[in-house]
């Protein structure tokens, strides 16, 4: 078993900055190695979480399109 | 690259507001440093227990009101919370309001003049709303 947790944080049909700052608020908390998958039907978020994980140095695991939700995954990685 | 930024809130309405809380929140969680100065007929909507909503301007400030856009005070605390932006009141409009450090809300920083953020901004860049 591992000691790394998957945080699933739904920021569905909330609009631009709501869902990257919901995405930050739980990253803080979470520990180095942690999942965390944000739920978003912010288009903008798929261009916007990329670039602020890849800004402070998290990593970006993936980002897949279910129905009009968007699922994007990050790793915390410090 | 980290940069400085200098935001002035002058406005009362929403669409600026928001576009002002937009910049700070996202800026700061990515690492930028955030200086936000408010004054005039902003600094009234972070009087504690204050009433949040701010007139629209314009059609777009309609629609956000129909829609699930996260809150501008909101976005300006967590950039204090979440990156460690400055909130400083302008020390000119708390003199005119009438009103004490201890009645904003408590993410606000002391009372500062405009002479000192300038002063600060020399070294960044400066958006006004």
């Amino acid at each position: 078993m591992s000691a790394e947790e998957t945080k699933v944080i739904d920021a569905r049909n909330t609009f631009c900055p709501g869902p990257l700052m919901e995405l930050i608020t739980q990253a803080k908390q979470a520990k180095v190695g942690d999942t965390l998958e944000l739920l978003s039907t912010d288009k903008g978020s798929t261009e916007d979480v990329p670039e602020w994980v890849h800004k402070v140095g998290h990593e970006l695991i993936s980002t897949e399109q279910i129905g009009d939700t968007w699922h994007i995954k990050i790793r915390k990685a410090k | 690259m980290s940069r400085e930024i200098y935001i002035v809130c002058v406005s009362g309405t929403y669409e600026r507001l928001q576009m002002a809380g937009m910049i700070a929140s996202v800026a700061a969680v990515s690492g930028d440093s955030v200086s936000v100065f408010f004054s005039m007929n902003s600094l009234a909507y972070f009087i504690k227990d204050a009433e949040q909503q701010a007139p629209s301007e314009g059609p777009f400030g309609q629609l956000m009101e129909q829609k699930d856009v996260p809150p501008f005070k909101q976005l300006f605390t967590q950039a204090a919370d979440l990156g460690e932006a400055k909130l400083l009141p302008c020390s000119m409009a708390m003199d005119i309001m009438e009103l004490e450090a201890d009645q904003l809300e408590p993410e606000f920083e002391a009372p500062t003049g405009l002479t000192n953020f300038l002063g600060q901004a020399e070294r960044g860049q400066l958006l006004t709303f």
